[in-house]
């Protein structure tokens, strides 16, 4: 982006105006949050920036009610700290993606949202996209629009919502979101399964998941990768328990009787617990080496660990039971053949989530469309943008 | 009754019906069109009873093919075409126009796949809701979204309303368990969203679709998320004097982090109608029931129960009740979820679906009362409690033309109350044809317009079940066409 103007509306009908004003001028807008997150997608050529900085600030947070309504240029740093003091949290684990692309900043609420951003959690609990019950947003022609509402039902009328989640500010630019919030649980405690192949504990992870012991986190971390995480050795199958403290002892021991045939076994304690699921979800492993490629792969659990055997390079990272993997490439990030792979095994999707300006450049960075779906997808962004003035081209 | 309008029907279309079936005859064989005039009255109506329009033709596809054939036919000749499962929808979303044609998809019921590995089972969308845990309950398997229906509504349906139940509490609602779907677009395009991995590559589109009341596509089959049945669940009773402390509890059991699998409410019309009706043993010198379920050990059980009892004490709980035995729960449960069926058995009865704010259900139903007696009608609340999703039936004799308009309009004003507590028109039930006219309450017509042009991306023309949910006189304005 030529990066010349630059424009901080402080109010929706700041922001409005601002829109309004690109469209007259026929500017295109690259939008921005805590900017922590800009090296991902196509790189965007706009003519303006317009930034949700100013845009901050809880609106209405109610614990009792588990509803927060936040504007979306407000820091997670915030949001964290007021959910803290009604002893609260984001069910789907917001990842930040700093550690793993080497970004400054502060990442923002609007920034999480329009990612779809969820850690580990999201397997059982949902993503970003599940606790997220209303927003506004003003569209491409610089109109104030409200999405659903505050409560935890809701079905009237189209669910707008859904698509601005995950749309990468190629839609609308948000101004404020309401999330759904929930009590923060009393303990947890990490099952780790040592020595298993990515086969085996994709297996050992479904056998966990087919029990009804509420397993909330189920990683697999091969050995190279386990090694880069503090307190774990050898290869590591992860999975999490949380819940009130006698349940979450309770449940341990059975999860261990019930996986025993897997081989060795150990807990891990809270904080350890924490640590590794705080690595697990912000990618820490791949933190250090920020030149090679990194992919975001999501696949059905039981078949991407066959992917990535037929890949046969790389190091790959497990979470949600197997069907989400960050894959590292040493250099060449092998576009055509990953994606090839993904489509031989069940299908699913992969986004090149790390790379230089040039490859970004060339080569579609979130996994191209079936014909129709693409051609349905840009007629449903004009029908929100209809100059296409949103990060044109961040999503291919 | 004829409040709700439905859009004049297109004379050009009425005259070309031997024809039409005709054309459909080809596409999906003669035992697959329904055209006689007795037959058609089957589809006259939904759940929604007091309107009955009958449709054109019904036709009923066995494959994703014969649907796309459909599909295109209706949209290059623009009749109307309103998809249906089994038309259990309480908001009249299956209700027919006269000049449209009915496509039902209840002879697409196969179970294609179950896939326990990924926790998915793929089927035809015309499967009950119910078949699918029927299908994987002996391998400990369910699949969560309950609503009380669902021994009859189908799982396209169920997308079509994003639709609830008792246990969607701790489960969520169909959008959230909802992994695939085949979907027919209006030209008869078949596209494929998502599968048995998670997330979209692009925009969520399985969202969108979610809850889209038939109006952006068909679905043909989905890819729905299986989960381990709970080692056990048990209910536990409480009787309160006080409607309020009712809503109170309720709040204050959500709010410390237990999370039941659900919470149900009943007044005191409600109990003694359930009562009647399924001797389920509920105390009956109570204001108001709360069904609170956990699930768990029965050690984790017992621990929650006992916390949550504690709770109900606070608030100054008449009755605790807690299950001695599977049929005393299997009891409890049957009165809640015959209540819908035991209050059509002493009147007819609409049932409104708007959510509130959990901290407004105490002022909520006090005006709930208020404005059903000012109207000089009786009504029963059971509902969703722990998420805010009220379900009041309004009695009346759908007889008397007098009462009838009365209940219309005391519907209104309750789900006007909802908006104006922050809440909205419908949790679960859909909009329809029953709220439609009440979109513009709860949105601005800005709000409107940009769902329509959304909903225009999809169907340009609008065939799709054309009638429902935008309100007819906000159409036709802003970058969208009239019907
Ligand atoms: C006694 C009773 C209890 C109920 N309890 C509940 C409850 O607890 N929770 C709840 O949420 N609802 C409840 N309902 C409402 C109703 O059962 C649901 O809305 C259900 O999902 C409708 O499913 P159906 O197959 O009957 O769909 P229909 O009524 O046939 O259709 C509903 C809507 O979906 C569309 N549609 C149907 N199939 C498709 C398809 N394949 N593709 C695209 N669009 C389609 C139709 O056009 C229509 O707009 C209840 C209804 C009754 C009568």
């Amino acid at each position: 982006m030529n990066g010349s103007m630059r424009l901080e509306p402080k109010c929706e009908s700041e922001a409005c105006e601002a829109v309004r004003k690109a469209v007259e001028n026929r500017q295109s807008l690259r939008i921005m949050g805590g900017g922590t997150r800009s090296t991902i997608g196509a790189p965007v050529v706009a003519d303006v920036e317009l930034s949700s900085r100013a845009l901050t600030g809880i609106v209405d947070y109610e614990p009792a009610e588990m509803v927060m309504i936040a504007r979306a240029g407000t820091p997670m740093s915030e949001i964290d700290a007021a959910l803290e003091t009604g002893r609260q949290r984001l069910i789907f684990e917001p990842l930040d993606h700093r550690a793993l692309l080497g970004s400054q900043g502060e990442p923002t609420i609007g920034g999480v949202v329009a990612t779809n951003a969820s850690g580990p959690r999201r397997f059982v609990a949902g993503a970003c996209r599940d606790a997220l019950l209303g927003a506004r947003f003003v569209n491409g022609e610089g109109e104030a629009i409200k999405a659903g509402g505050r409560v935890m039902k809701n079905v009237t009328g189209l669910d707008l919502v859904k698509p601005l989640c995950g749309s990468w500010g190629t839609l609308a630019l948000l101004t404020e979101v309401t999330l759904k919030v929930v009590p923060l649980v009393e303990a947890e405690a990490t099952l780790v399964l040592h020595g298993l192949s990515a086969g085996q504990a994709a297996e050992a992870m479904a056998a966990a998941m087919a029990t009804s012991l509420e397993v909330s986190g189920a990683a697999h971390l091969p050995q190279t990768i386990a090694a880069t995480v503090d307190g774990l050795d050898g290869a590591c199958t992860l999975l999490r328990l949380e819940g009130f403290a006698s349940s979450v002892d309770a449940r341990c021991e059975k999860l261990k009787s019930a996986l025993r045939s897997f081989g060795e076994l150990s807990t891990l304690p809270p904080y350890a617990s924490r640590a590794v699921w705080q690595s697990v979800r912000n990618v820490t492993p791949f933190a250090d080496s920020e030149s090679d490629p990194v992919w975001r792969i999501s696949m059905a659990p039981s078949r991407a660990h066959e992917m990535i055997a037929a890949l046969n390079e790389g190091d790959a990272l497990f979470d949600w039971q197997g069907g989400l993997v960050w894959l590292r490439l040493a250099g060449d990030a092998q576009v055509e053949k990953v994606r090839r792979l993904v489509a031989q095994h069940g299908g699913g999707h992969a986004t090149l989530i790390r790379a230089d300006d040039d490859l970004r450049a060339s080569v579609p960075v979130f996994h191209p469309q079936a014909a129709p779906i693409a051609a349905l997808s840009e007629r449903i962004a004009r029908a929100f943008d209809p100059n296409n003035i949103f990060n044109p081209g961040l999503m291919g | 009754m004829t409040a709700i309008a439905m859009p004049p029907a297109d004379d050009a279309i009425m005259a070309r019906r031997a024809e039409i079936a005709a054309a459909l005859r080809e596409m999906v064989g003669d035992d697959g069109v329904v055209a006689g005039d007795n037959e058609l009255r089957a589809f006259e109506t939904d759940g929604f009873t007091a309107y009955r329009f009958v449709p054109l033709v019904v036709v009923l596809p066995q494959t994703t093919e014969e649907v796309s054939k459909v599909a295109a036919y209706c949209n290059a000749n623009g009749i109307p075409l309103v998809p249906r499962g089994a038309g259990t929808s309480l908001a009249g979303g299956a209700i027919p126009q006269e000049d449209s044609v009915v496509i039902c998809l209840s002879r697409m019921s196969e179970i294609i796949d179950i896939d326990y590995a990924n926790r998915a089972a793929t089927v035809e969308a015309g499967v009950t809701n119910l078949a699918i845990s029927e299908a994987v309950s002996d391998d400990g398997f369910f699949y969560a979204p309950d609503p009380s229906s669902q021994l009859a509504c189908t799982i396209g349906g169920n997308i079509a309303m994003n639709s609830g139940g008792a246990h969607c509490l701790k489960y969520g609602v169909t959008t959230n368990n909802l992994l695939g779907v085949t979907l027919v677009l209006v030209d008869g395009t078949v596209v494929e969203l998502g599968g048995k991995h998670l997330d979209a590559e692009g925009y969520d589109l399985l969202g969108l679709i979610c809850g889209s009341e038939g109006q952006l596509g068909i679905v043909t089959q989905t890819t729905v998320r299986l989960l381990a049945k709970p080692e056990g669940a048990r209910p536990v009773l409480f009787g309160f004097q006080k409607s309020e402390a009712a809503g109170a509890c309720v709040a204050d059991i959500i709010g410390t982090g237990i999370v039941p699998v659900a919470i149900e409410f009943m007044d005191k019309p409600a109990i003694e109608i359930c009562e009647a009706f399924a001797g389920a043993g509920y105390p009956m010198d109570v204001e108001a029931l709360l069904i609170v379920e956990v699930e768990g050990s029965e050690k984790e059980m017992d621990d929650m129960l006992s916390r949550v009892v504690d709770i109900a004490q606070r608030h100054d709980v008449h009755v605790v009740k807690e299950c001695q035995s599977a049929t005393e729960a299997a009891l409890i449960w049957k009165g809640r979820k015959s209540a819908f069926g035991a209050t059509g058995r002493i009147a007819d009865y609409i049932c409104m679906d708007g959510t509130v704010p959990l901290g407004q259900l105490p002022h909520v139903l006090k005006e709930t009362a208020r404005i059903v007696d000012e109207f000089g009608l009786r009504v029963a609340n059971v509902f969703h409690a722990g998420d805010g999703n009220m379900h009041p039936l309004i009695l009346y004799n759908v007889n008397d033309p007098v009462e009838a308009q009365k209940v219309e309009e005391c519907g209104m004003e309750l789900l006007k109350l909802c908006v104006d507590a922050g809440g909205c028109l419908t949790g679960e039930h859909g909009v329809g044809i029953e709220k439609r006219d009440l979109m513009l309450y709860q949105y601005d017509k800005r709000d409107l317009d940009q769902q329509m042009a959304v909903r225009a991306a999809f169907d340009p023309k609008w065939v799709l079940n054309p009638a429902k949910v935008f309100p007819l006189e906000a159409r036709g304005s802003g970058s969208v066409q009239a019907a």
